[in-house]
């Protein structure tokens, strides 16, 4: 389905109000939860993402243990309130896939050859969804996994870039997402510049490319910064109370 | 089951010796609530409870469909829960399990029998077209009694939702208002659970206290302080004066959660 709405003005202005390179409005908060090892709240934009992290702890079934390092089992899962139609409860194609893709992006980063047998679990929560779920729980996995002691690396974090009305835009939002002309989430690891995570679809030339993924990599760090104030955030008041 | 629920139970038993509990509250006592509502936007109702650390995310969504063939004149009610592996070690994802649907039909009973929702105001075309309102209930942090905030979070978040009948306008039919419109509800019944551990009955359980219990009693009741449901659950028994002693308790603190819903519904 192609619309008739401009996305953006030839000034550069978009649906939202947003410049090109301007990303939605983020706020996250580390160790929300109670039961679980470590845990992150991130709101992005109109998406709303739960992250709880637990583990590291034995690998069950057996079968899947591996004797030299950990196994990283993201599972992301959209509820079924979170989108206009009622999506049905359990795992879907799609959501088995983004599993997938950040369960080999967090491997990359975590220390695994310390927890050899070891399954280190994170559970994505799409709560309330608007494009770009997937950076969302990323980003939101990176901060809960440090809440969780878990040693790694860098902190992952992740943004999108991609193409609408013939412009390369940052972050793109609902109807963005849904009639543009090109998606392109990346996760890195901020330290390094390593791309732990690119997928695309859409159409763009090689230029085009090249100027969304350096976007998108100016996306990665501006959210990086905000991950560490939420981190800070949480563990200076727990070193305050400490102190008392 | 491990060790520590052992040492545990020898530890609240001890305590309740006493007439104590492990984080101070009196047997009757329930931890702190919190409701919160309007918390998605994709929902067309929804609303976060919180008893204590035990945290419960309700959404619903409205769809359009067949009514059941027994009921032609009444809107359809479909209540799920899912307790997801983010909320406790212990929950695994998978297909929902014993537990998840004791705890979805509990719930649904409490909704469905005492009529809160008023069904057959949700008929379109009799015998063809009716409303569906869907109630997922999404477990996020689990720390003992989930029946009590399961249920809270079902009416907070039925009490503020609206039939987006805008939205589906080219699907209804022309005489049919096009306008969004408040759920149609009446008085709910409140849900309150109480444990019996050796030979003390403890309200509002807590995780610790929720493992080692003998028995549960789940007592629905409404604002008269008449009984709308109840629920025996787990292996062990309940005497005569206990479940009176049980329901008392439902009715005091019946009472005192009503109020907190209607504050946080503005009803």
């Amino acid at each position: 389905m192609k619309s008739d709405i401009e996305l953006i003005t030839s000034e550069g202005k978009r649906l939202d109000g947003r410049g090109p390179h301007d990303l939605r409005k983020i706020k996250i908060e580390a160790g929300v939860l109670h039961r679980a090892d470590g845990s992150c709240y991130l709101e992005w934009g109109g998406n709303k993402v739960l992250v709880a992290v637990y583990g590291p702890r034995e690998a069950v079934p057996r079968h899947t243990q591996n004797p030299l390092k950990a196994i990283v089992q993201a599972r992301y899962n959209m509820a079924a309130f979170s989108v206009e139609d009622r999506k049905r409860p359990g795992p879907d194609r799609r959501s088995v896939e983004i599993s997938k893709v950040i369960s080999e992006a967090l491997e990359k980063v975590i220390l695994i050859d310390q927890f050899p047998r070891a399954s280190i679990d994170v559970n994505i929560e799409v709560l309330d969804a608007e494009a770009g779920t997937r950076c969302a729980g990323l980003t939101a996995a990176g901060v809960a996994l440090v809440d969780a002691g878990i040693p790694m690396r860098d902190i992952p974090v992740a943004c999108a870039a991609g193409k609408i009305g013939g412009q390369v835009v940052l972050d793109l939002g609902k109807e963005e997402d849904n009639f543009g002309d090109a998606d392109l989430p990346v996760a890195i690891s901020p330290r390094t510049g390593e791309v732990l995570l690119l997928q695309m679809d859409g159409h763009l030339t090689f230029d085009e490319f090249d100027q969304a993924f350096n976007l998108a990599l100016k996306g990665c760090h501006a959210v990086s910064e905000i991950q560490k104030k939420a981190i800070m955030l949480k563990y200076q008041s727990v070193a305050a109370e400490v102190q008392e | 089951m491990t060790i520590v629920p052992v040492i545990k139970r020898d530890y609240i038993t001890k305590l309740a010796e006493q007439g104590k509990r492990i984080d101070g509250r009196s047997f009757e006592q329930y931890r702190n609530i919190e409701i919160e509502t309007k918390v998605v936007n994709k929902a067309e109702g929804s609303a976060r409870v919180k008893i204590g650390n035990t945290q419960v995310l309700v959404g619903i969504k409205i769809d359009l469909g067949e009514p059941f063939p027994d009921s032609p004149n009444m809107g359809v009610l479909s209540t799920a829960a899912e307790l997801i592996p983010l909320a406790s070690p212990d929950f695994e994802s998978g297909p929902p399990r014993e537990d998840a649907i004791e705890l979805a039909r509990v719930v649904d009973r409490g909704v469905r029998e005492s009529q809160v929702v008023d069904v057959e105001k949700l008929v379109i075309t009799p015998g063809e077209k009716v409303w569906i309102v869907f109630i997922d209930i999404h477990i996020l942090d689990y720390d003992g009694n989930l029946f009590d905030a399961a249920s809270l979070g079902a009416l907070a978040a039925l009490s503020t939702t609206t039939i987006p009948a805008k939205r589906f306008e080219e699907q209804l039919p022309e005489e049919f208002p096009k306008e969004d419109f408040p759920l149609p509800m009446s008085e709910p019944p409140i849900s309150c659970t109480a444990v019996k551990i050796n030979d003390f009955v403890l309200f509002d359980p807590c995780f610790d206290e929720e493992i080692i219990a003998d028995a549960r009693l789940t007592v629905a009741t409404d604002h008269k302080g008449d009984i709308r449901a109840m629920q025996k659950g787990l292996s062990g028994s309940f005497s005569k004066e206990e479940i009176q002693k049980v329901i008392k308790g439902a009715l005091d603190n019946g009472q005192e959660i009503r109020k907190k819903l209607y504050q946080s519904t503005g009803k």
